[in-house]
C-alpha cells in the first residue's frame, strides 16, 4: 500500500515566539524550525502501518527551500521518499488542500495522513478540506485512549487498522466525551492526534541514508492550482498579559469570590 | 571558510540533542548517585548509531567525519560526561583498527560492533606508563602463531563491560617505545582478568577498571600493524580522540552556562535577579564566551583531520583550553548557585566533579602543554 504524510514546517514550540512591533507578522531571526508534531505522529503511524502491510510512505511538504529540511526528517525516520511542493508566497488552508489534492491525483496513495492540526496557527481545516476536494472519507483525531509510554500500549491494538481485504480502514478517534471507532472506505485521509504514538528518533543511519532519498519538486503551476488566498492575516499580536493573582484570607472569601466574582459556583 | 553546518550535521546534532535531553538527562543523576553502568542509555545509543560512529559505512558503520562526531560529543556530553565517555570508549578501542588494521582485519572485528550491542575498551595505561607510554611493562611473547600477553592495564573506561580489548604490550621492553605493539583481544580468554572498579570523583556513570593478563593468547592474525608501531598507533589514535574529549569538555562547559542563566535570572538577592548584579554578568559572559572559544579551536582540529592533515599541534590547544575551560565554567557555575551550588540536588556540583576528569585522562593538561611546545619548537 501507498500511504502519502504532510509535513509542514513549524516553529520549534521550545524557541521563544515574539509578534514583530508592527504585528506584520513573527520575527523570524534565530528561531529554530522542525516538523508539525502532529505530522511527525503520522509519519510514524504510516511507517508502522508499512512495517505490517508492506508498500512505502511519501511524505509531502509546501514551502521554500528550507521545509527539505522536515522532509529529509521525515525520510531519516524511515519514509522512503519525498515531494516539494516549491512555494514561497502566503497561502491559506484552501490553498493547501487544492495542492495536496492534485498531488495525491498524482500518487493515488491508498491513505493520507495529516497531522490534526499544526502547531503554528492551529486551525485544524487541511484534513478535513482535503477530504471533501477528494471525495472521500474522512477519520479525524485518529488516537489511543492509554499512556503512549508503557509496555502494553505496544501491544495494543492500534488506532488504525486495516481490513484483511485492504479496502477499508478502522480508526478509533478521540472526540469530546471519549473515544469513537468509525470505519472507512479506502482511500481515505486521516488526521493524527497526540496520543496516537510516541515517534520514533531519527538515527544516524538513518540521518546518512536520507541524505540520497530522492525529493521531488513540484510547484502550484505544475499541478495547476491557484493559491492566490481567499484570508488575508492583517495584523498579529500577543495575547495580553495576563493579571497577578490575589490572595484571599479564608476559604469562606474565596467561596464568595468564586460565585459572585469568577460566577462558576 | 565555512562557519555554517550543513543540513545533515544539523540533523545528526537535532539526533544526539534529542536523545541527550530525552534519555539522558533524567537518567543522569541517579547513574552518577548509584555509579552503575548505564546499560540502558547504551543500548538506545546503539539502537540510534550513536555508539560506533567512526566505524566506516564499508564496515557497517554510519562513517561520521570527525567534525561530525564533535557535533555529537557535544550533546552527549551535555547530557552527561559519564555516559558520553562511555559510549565514545567503543570508538576510542576500535581507532587502532579503523587506522592501522588490514581489510580482513577490519571485517573481523569492527563489523560485529554495527550487527549487535558490544563493548570494546582502549588498554594503553598502566600504573607505571600513564603520560610515560614508554615505561610500558606489559608484555607480549611470540610463541608459534599466537602472542602470549603478560602485565596489568588500569583506569580502563567499560573494561568489565567489553567483549574486546585492543591492548598495548611490548615485544621487547629494551627497546622502549620502539618495542610496543597493537593487538586485539577477542572476547574474554583464560587469564584476562577484571580486577578493580574504581570509585570515582565523576563522570560515575563510566565504568573504570583494572585489567590482568596472565598468560592470555593472541593470535598474530589479531595484531594491528607491525611489530614496534603500537606507540605511533596509540599516537596518532589519541590524535583523532582529543577533538572529542574536547567538545566533551564544551558540552559540560554549555551546560553549566545553561543552568547558570537559568538560576541568575530566578534568584534574588537585594531585591532583584542577582543577573542583574555586574558581577554575575561578567562571570557569566566569560562562561559563554570560554565555552565558544573552545568550541571554535575543537572544530579547527577536527577539520584539519578531515582535511587529512596532522593535527597534533591544534588538537592538543583545543583539548588543553577547552578542559581548563571546563573546569573554570564549571566552578564558576557552583558560584552562581551559591550555597546551592554545593548541594548534590542541584545540576552544577555533577559538572564540576565531570569537568575534573577531562584535564586528567587523554593526555593531562600539563601533557597537553609539553606537546604544544615541542610542536612550536619543531
Amino acid at each position: 500500500m501507498k500511504i502519502l504524510v504532510t509535513a509542514k514546517r513549524v516553529e520549534d514550540p521550545e524557541s521563544k515566539i515574539k509578534v514583530k512591533p508592527d504585528g506584520s507578522g513573527i520575527v523570524q531571526e534565530g528561531l529554530k524550525y522542525k516538523i508539525n508534531p502532529f505530522d511527525e505522529i503520522g509519519v510514524e503511524e504510516g511507517l508502522r502501518l508499512v512495517a505490517k502491510h508492506q508498500g512505502e510512505v511519501v511524505v509531502v511538504s509546501v514551502g521554500g527551500k528550507e521545509v527539505q529540511e522536515q522532509l529529509r526528517h521525515a525520510l531519516a525516520m524511515g519514509a522512503h521518499r519525498a515531494v516539494w511542493v516549491n512555494h514561497t508566497g502566503p497561502v491559506d488552508q484552501l490553498g493547501i488542500a487544492a495542492l495536496l489534492q492534485k498531488v495525491v491525483e498524482k500518487e493515488q496513495p491508498d491513505l493520507v495522513i495529516l497531522g490534526k492540526q499544526s502547531i503554528d496557527d492551529d486551525q485544524n481545516q487541511v484534513g478535513q478540506y482535503l477530504a471533501e476536494f477528494l471525495g472521500w472519507g474522512q477519520a479525524t483525531f485518529a488516537s489511543k485512549v492509554e499512556s503512549m509510554e508503557s509496555e502494553q500500549e505496544k501491544n495494543k491494538v492500534p488506532a488504525i487498522v486495516l481490513s484483511a481485504d485492504k479496502k477499508s480502514v478502522q480508526v478509533i478517534r478521540e472526540v469530546d466525551n471519549g473515544l469513537a471507532t468509525v470505519e472507512c472506505q479506502l482511500p481515505a485521509v486521516v488526521t493524527t492526534d497526540l496520543r496516537l504514538n510516541q515517534p520514533r528518533y531519527a538515527s544516524l543511519p538513518g540521518i546518512m541514508k536520507a541524505k540520497s532519498k530522492p525529493i521531488e519538486e513540484l510547484t502550484p503551476a505544475k499541478l495547476s492550482v491557484d493559491v492566490t488566498p481567499a484570508i488575508q492575516v492583517l495584523k498579529m499580536s500577543a495575547p495580553p498579559a495576563r493579571k497577578a493573582g490575589i490572595k484571599v484570607a479564608d476559604v469562606p472569601a474565596l467561596v464568595e469570590k468564586l460565585h459572585n466574582e469568577a460566577k462558576v459556583v | 571558510m565555512e562557519f555554517q553546518l550543513t543540513e545533515a550535521q544539523r540533523a545528526l546534532q537535532d539526533a544526539a540533542r534529542k536523545y541527550a535531553r530525552e534519555v539522558v538527562r533524567p537518567k543522569a543523576a541517579h547513574y552518577d548517585e548509584t555509579a552503575t553502568f548505564p546499560l540502558d542509555l547504551l543500548t538506545t545509543a546503539w539502537e540510534l548509531g550513536l555508539l560506533n560512529m567512526a566505524i566506516p559505512t564499508e564496515y557497517g558503520g554510519v562513517g561520521l567525519s570527525h567534525l561530525e562526531q564533535t557535533l555529537v560529543a557535544e550533546e552527549l556530553s551535555w547530557g552527561c560526561a559519564g555516559v558520553a565517555t562511555s559510549i565514545i570508549a567503543n570508538d576510542l578501542a576500535n581507532l587502532p583498527i579503523i587506522l592501522h588494521a588490514t581489510d580482513e582485519q577490519k571485517k573481523r572485528l569492527l563489523t560485529p560492533f554495527t550487527e549487535k550491542l558490544k563493548f570494546s575498551s582502549f588498554c594503553l595505561t598502566e600504573p607505571e606508563a600513564g603520560s610515560d607510554v614508554a615505561n610500558m611493562q606489559t608484555t607480549a611473547r611470540l610463541d608459534g602463531d599466537h602472542y602470549v600477553l603478560n602485565g596489568a592495564k588500569c583506569f580502563i573506561t567499560n573494561g568489565g563491560q567489553a567483549s574486546q580489548y585492543t591492548v598495548f604490550a611490548s615485544v621487547d621492553k629494551g627497546k622502549k617505545h620502539k618495542g610496543i605493539t597493537c593487538f586485539v583481544v577477542e572476547g574474554r580468554p583464560e587469564g584476562l582478568s577484571v580486577s578493580k572498579h574504581e570509585n570515582k570523583m565523576g563522570q560515575r556513570a563510566s565504568e573504570t577498571v583494572s585489567l590482568t593478563f596472565e598468560d592470555v593468547r593472541v593470535p598474530v592474525a589479531n595484531r594491528i600493524g607491525e611489530e614496534g608501531q603500537g606507540f605511533a598507533i596509540a599516537m596518532a589514535t589519541l590524535d583523532n580522540s582529543r577533538p572529542l574529549t574536547a567538545m566533551f569538555s564544551v558540552g559540560i562547559a554549555r551546560a553549566a552556562l545553561e543552568h547558570s542563566m537559568e538560576y541568575s535570572t530566578q534568584r534574588r538577592t537585594f531585591g532583584k535577579p542577582i543577573i542583574e548584579h555586574q558581577a554575575i554578568q561578567f562571570m557569566i559572559a566569560d562562561m559563554a564566551m570560554n565555552t565558544h572559544a573552545a568550541r571554535m579551536l575543537t572544530y579547527e582540529s577536527a577539520w584539519l583531520l578531515d582535511e587529512g592533515k596532522r593535527n597534533s599541534l591544534q588538537s592538543s590547544y583545543a583539548k588543553c583550553f577547552a578542559a581548563d575551560m571546563a573546569m573554570k565554567v564549571a566552578t564558576d557555575a557552583v558560584q552562581v548557585y551559591g550555597g546551592y551550588g554545593y548541594i548534590k540536588e542541584y545540576p552544577v556540583e555533577k559538572l564540576m566533579r565531570d569537568a575534573k576528569l577531562i584535564q586528567v585522562y587523554e593526555g593531562t593538561s600539563q601533557v597537553q602543554r609539553l606537546v604544544i611546545a615541542r610542536e612550536l619548537f619543531k
